[in-house]
């Protein structure tokens, strides 16, 4: 009964979803299936519209593909419910594309935050889980006092970076991040992309990293998947996809970076 | 002051609930001209493009320096010239996450349309056409005129955010952030039809971009934030090849490099 995919902590196998709006049908998912293992992070890269998002929200469960199935930790967890459900949460956390939509705007971010960890860590206890919060929150370097604001009384990075907190609060054995750096400025994002990378070294997390900045995924991932209209139109190592692009769509993509490629300060 | 001139922020200083959070910023832009704002993450910079459109909200209070429009403090407009200057058709602004600011229970096209009615008596026809070239350019689908908010990603909401800004023809566009969510080939789109209403209609634009590339490609001069205060103030060569404050330098030094 059980199918058992040795390795990988996620394979994806021929997920396929449509959009039906007004009779007119939206292939937005079509045939994709790859897999990433525990410790390795997977880039995906595509134009806006090509349905990353959507991969991403199948994945964790948040929309039900048409067909296709999706194993994590070698369990189908395609049409998990109840008990299983629960264990896939336990072991998979996602950082949404807009992280203001994903915060309740009446509870405070230190609520938020600390939400797994009272969900799946109960044992903590209230004071181990505000302590817990509190260092999470230090090590996306937001302070103490942001424990206590609610989401809108924070910049759109700062609630980006808390968004990384509550996902990380678990040690997942998977995390999908959609664009959670995209409202970072370099420096920042530099720590962050650290951070994420040691959390997945350390705890072997598998890490999804949905991103439009190419040249930051150099510093964090191994692999890159490109996707237009629904397809993975190419994958490869990182390099490969950057410099060695055998795809136009990919192409594309690394030569409009380029024109917008600031220069060289003097002297450096 | 030059007549040029025509926007200009002086000493801002802005706190929430009693607390600074923007401390002595001042810049200006002339028409046709494009600044852009880049720095830290929480160090004011979307704060002050909503105190330039009095959009603090409750918490919020400009408790120090001026914004001027035209010559006149906007503060010290009257609610319904400032309704008729700045919420009208003279200053636009796209938001952080403008693809969150709309109605979720109406079409993006219903949205605009009404907004863009307030300001102009162009037909359903008219507006139609003129988004649809807009949409061209920006490499956005005619369909997402008579698509729900929910249904579209988050590129295509921040560039409908993008197609409401413009469509009116602003003289000055307070951009907040409108690139963050678009892959580089529809940035470059987007950032080309700025650079050519600009050219076209002479616009000046404030824009706030984490993204030093955008910056470089489209400002004519750069301000620099950290932690509420301005750190330098310059055209783009001088803050790019140049850059004093040590802060500027890291900041540029951050910038994953893609060089073929
Ligand atoms: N709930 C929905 N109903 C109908 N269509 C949808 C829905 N969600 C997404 N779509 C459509 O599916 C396509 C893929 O959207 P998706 O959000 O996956 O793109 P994306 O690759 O994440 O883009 P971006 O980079 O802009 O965030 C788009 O054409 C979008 O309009
Ligand atoms: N409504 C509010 N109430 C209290 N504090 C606020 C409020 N809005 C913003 N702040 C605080 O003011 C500071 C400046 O925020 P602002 O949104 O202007 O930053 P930003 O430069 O746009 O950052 P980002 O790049 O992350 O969007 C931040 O520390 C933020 O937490
Ligand atoms: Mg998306
Ligand atoms: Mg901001």
């Amino acid at each position: 009964m059980k199918d058992k995919v040795m390795e990988h902590i996620l394979e994806v196998r021929n997920l396929k979803k449509v959009f039906v709006a007004k009779s007119e049908k939206y292939v937005a998912t079509d045939d994709v299936s790859f897999a990433v293992d525990a410790g390795e992070c997977v880039g995906i890269v595509g134009q806006s519209g090509c349905g990353k998002s959507t991969l991403a929200k199948i994945i964790a469960g948040f929309i039900a593909p048409d067909s296709g199935q999706i194993f994590l930790c070698g369990r189908d967890i395609t049409y998990a419910k109840g008990a299983a459900l629960r264990t896939v949460y336990a072991n998979m956390q996602m950082i949404f594309q807009m992280p203001e939509e994903s915060f309740d705007p009446r509870k405070t971010i230190g609520w938020s935050v600390a939400e797994p960890l009272r969900n799946l860590r109960p044992e903590l206890g209230r004071k181990q889980t505000e302590e817990r919060t509190r260092c999470l929150l230090a090590e996306v370097g937001l302070s103490p006092s942001f424990a206590d604001r609610y989401p809108h009384e924070l910049s759109g990075g700062q609630c980006q970076r808390a968004a990384i907190a509550r996902a990380v609060a678990i040690s997942p054995k998977l995390l999908i991040c959609d664009e959670a750096t995209s409202a970072l400025d370099m420096t920042v994002a530099a720590k962050t992309i650290d951070l994420l990378r040691r959390l997945c070294f350390e705890q072997q997390i598998a890490c999804l990293f949905i991103t439009h900045d190419l040249a930051l995924l150099t510093r964090i991932a191994e692999r890159v998947i490109v996707m237009h209209n629904g397809k993975i139109v190419e994958e490869g190592t990182t390099q490969q996809i950057i410099y060695g692009a055998k795809s136009p769509r990919t192409k594309e993509l690394a030569a409009a970076a380029l024109v917008m490629t600031p220069p060289v300060t003097e002297g450096t | 002051m030059n007549k040029e001139t025509f926007f200009a922020v002086q000493n801002l200083s802005v706190a929430y609930n009693g607390q600074t959070v923007v401390r002595s910023v001042s810049f200006s832009v002339r028409c046709g001209e494009i600044l852009a704002i880049v720095g830290e993450s929480g160090s004011g910079k979307s704060t002050v493009l909503k105190a330039a459109q009095g959009l603090l909200g409750s918490g919020g209070r400009v408790s120090g320096g001026r914004i001027m429009l035209y010559g006149r403090d906007i503060y010290r407009l009257s609610p319904a010239e400032r309704r008729r200057e700045i919420a009208g058709s003279t200053v636009a602004m796209i938001f952080q996450n403008a693809g969150a600011s709309f109605c979720p229970i109406r079409t993006i096209g219903e949205q605009i349309y009404e907004s863009v009615r307030e300001h102009t008596d162009w037909s359903r026809e008219e507006f139609t056409a003129q988004s649809k070239a807009v949409m061209k350019r920006i490499n956005l689908p005619e369909t997402v005129l008579n698509e729900f908010p929910f249904r579209l990603s988050g590129g295509m909401g921040q560039r409908a955010g993008i197609l409401a800004a413009v469509i009116l023809k602003p003289a000055l566009l307070l951009a907040d952030e409108p690139t963050s969510a678009l892959d580089t080939v529809t940035q470059l789109s987007v950032v080309k039809e700025l650079m050519e209403l600009r050219r076209q209609q002479n616009i000046a634009i404030v824009i706030v971009t984490h993204n030093m590339g955008v910056a470089w490609y489209m400002a004519d001069n750069i301000l620099v934030m950290r932690d509420g205060e301005p750190v330098e103030y310059g055209a783009k060569e001088q803050i790019f090849r140049r850059p004093q404050a040590q802060y500027t330098k890291e900041l540029i030094a951050a910038v994953p490099g893609l060089r073929l």
